[in-house]
């Protein structure tokens, strides 16, 4: 089964992975970080590919993929 | 069950555990993700060098890996070609906004790739000056509003966005020009590609490159990084059109 993480100390809360993922597995979270920002979270994990789009256009390298 | 692998890992280009200081939705951050990328696809991770031209860019050297120095205002193509020719083996890169390469530093930016100088040209076209908090740029849209064009640009008094890789495509020496973005997966993995070219062409030696994104300032655009998305694509996009402006390595066979 594929599989992201997210570091959330480091997530921005831009959205981006959130419309890219073809899968619709990641929401912005109702949870801050440390800086404040809502961060993103993975959902529905069973439906993830592992196609990395999240990864590719998060400007913050918080997401890492595994498949 | 097949066992799991990891299939997208944060490059070592960036300071592990290090949190950029750019804005939500900035991408300044991706395109530093992608030089390490490029970088460490190459192997070059450890002879990269990078010289930072004065804007949000500056924000940079408390994330990157590689060595660097930061240039005066405009100043990166005449650092940059000092450095590359006195270490021709180091893979030497510039990176710079639209304030820094084509206002203030026109001259040098001009002369440099005139010269055919063998360093890698990063430019970041966010149309405006993002560090200073939003002041005109010479790539500042038609109408578009800044702090110094309160009432949007008007060409009759500011004159007209400035296409810096048409211009330079004018100039006989330059090896590589091409204009990319990082709205989508598919766009970052193209200007991924395209700043990995440019390295190949310099490790080759081959001359100058150039590769031109055109982005954001999702924080003096006054949009949300979502909404930002949308003007890039809707406005920028259309003054600044995203493609090869030349290729010389592609004519060979
Ligand atoms: C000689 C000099 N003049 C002016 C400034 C003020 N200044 C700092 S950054 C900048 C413009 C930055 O804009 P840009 O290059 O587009 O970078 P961005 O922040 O948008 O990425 C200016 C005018 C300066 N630092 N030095
Ligand atoms: S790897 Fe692909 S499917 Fe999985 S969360 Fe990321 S974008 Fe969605
Ligand atoms: S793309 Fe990255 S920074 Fe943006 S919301 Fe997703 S995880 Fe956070
Ligand atoms: S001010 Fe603009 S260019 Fe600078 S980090 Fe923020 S969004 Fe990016
Ligand atoms: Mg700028």
């Amino acid at each position: 089964m594929a599989r992201i993480e997210i570091t959330t100390e480091a997530c921005k809360s831009c959205s981006y992975c959130v419309i890219s993922c073809p899968k619709q597995c990641i929401e912005i979270s109702d949870k801050v970080n440390s800086k404040g920002y809502l961060y993103a979270a993975s959902v529905r994990p069973e439906d993830c590919i592992g196609c990395a789009m999240c990864a590719q256009i998060c400007p913050e390298s918080a997401i890492e993929v595994w498949r | 069950m097949a066992e799991e692998k990891k299939v997208y890992t944060r490059t070592k280009g960036i300071i592990e555990g290090a949190v950029s200081g750019f804005c939500p939705g900035c991408m300044h951050s991706t395109i530093h993700k992608i030089i390490g990328e490029a970088a460490e696809e190459l192997g070059q991770l450890d002879n990269l060098v990078r010289v930072e031209g004065v804007g949000c860019c500056g924000l940079g050297q408390f994330y990157v890996t590689c060595d660097e120095t930061i240039a005066a205002h405009g100043r990166a193509g005449a650092v940059a070609t000092g450095i590359k020719r006195s270490s021709p083996n180091s893979l030497v890169y510039t990176y710079q906004g639209d304030g820094d390469l084509a206002a203030i530093g026109l001259a040098e930016t001009m002369s440099a790739a005139n010269r055919g100088e063998n360093f890698t040209v990063i430019f970041v076209n966010n149309g405006i000056y993002g560090m200073t908090g939003g002041q005109m740029a010479p790539t500042t849209l038609v109408g578009m509003k800044s702090t110094t064009t309160p009432g949007g640009r008007n060409p009759e008094e500011h004159g007209y966005p400035m296409h810096m890789s048409e211009i330079l495509n004018q100039l006989t020496a330059p090896y590589y020009i091409e204009r990319v973005s990082c709205d989508t997966p598919q766009h970052v993995i193209a200007a991924r590609k395209a700043i990995k070219k440019a390295f190949q062409y310099q490790l080759d030696g081959k001359g100058y490159s150039i590769v031109e994104i055109v982005t954001s300032c999702p924080t003096n655009w006054g949009l949300d990084p979502l909404k930002s998305l949308d003007f890039l694509r809707e406005k920028m996009f259309e003054e600044y059109p995203l493609g090869v402006f030349r290729d010389e390595g592609k004519k060979l066979k």
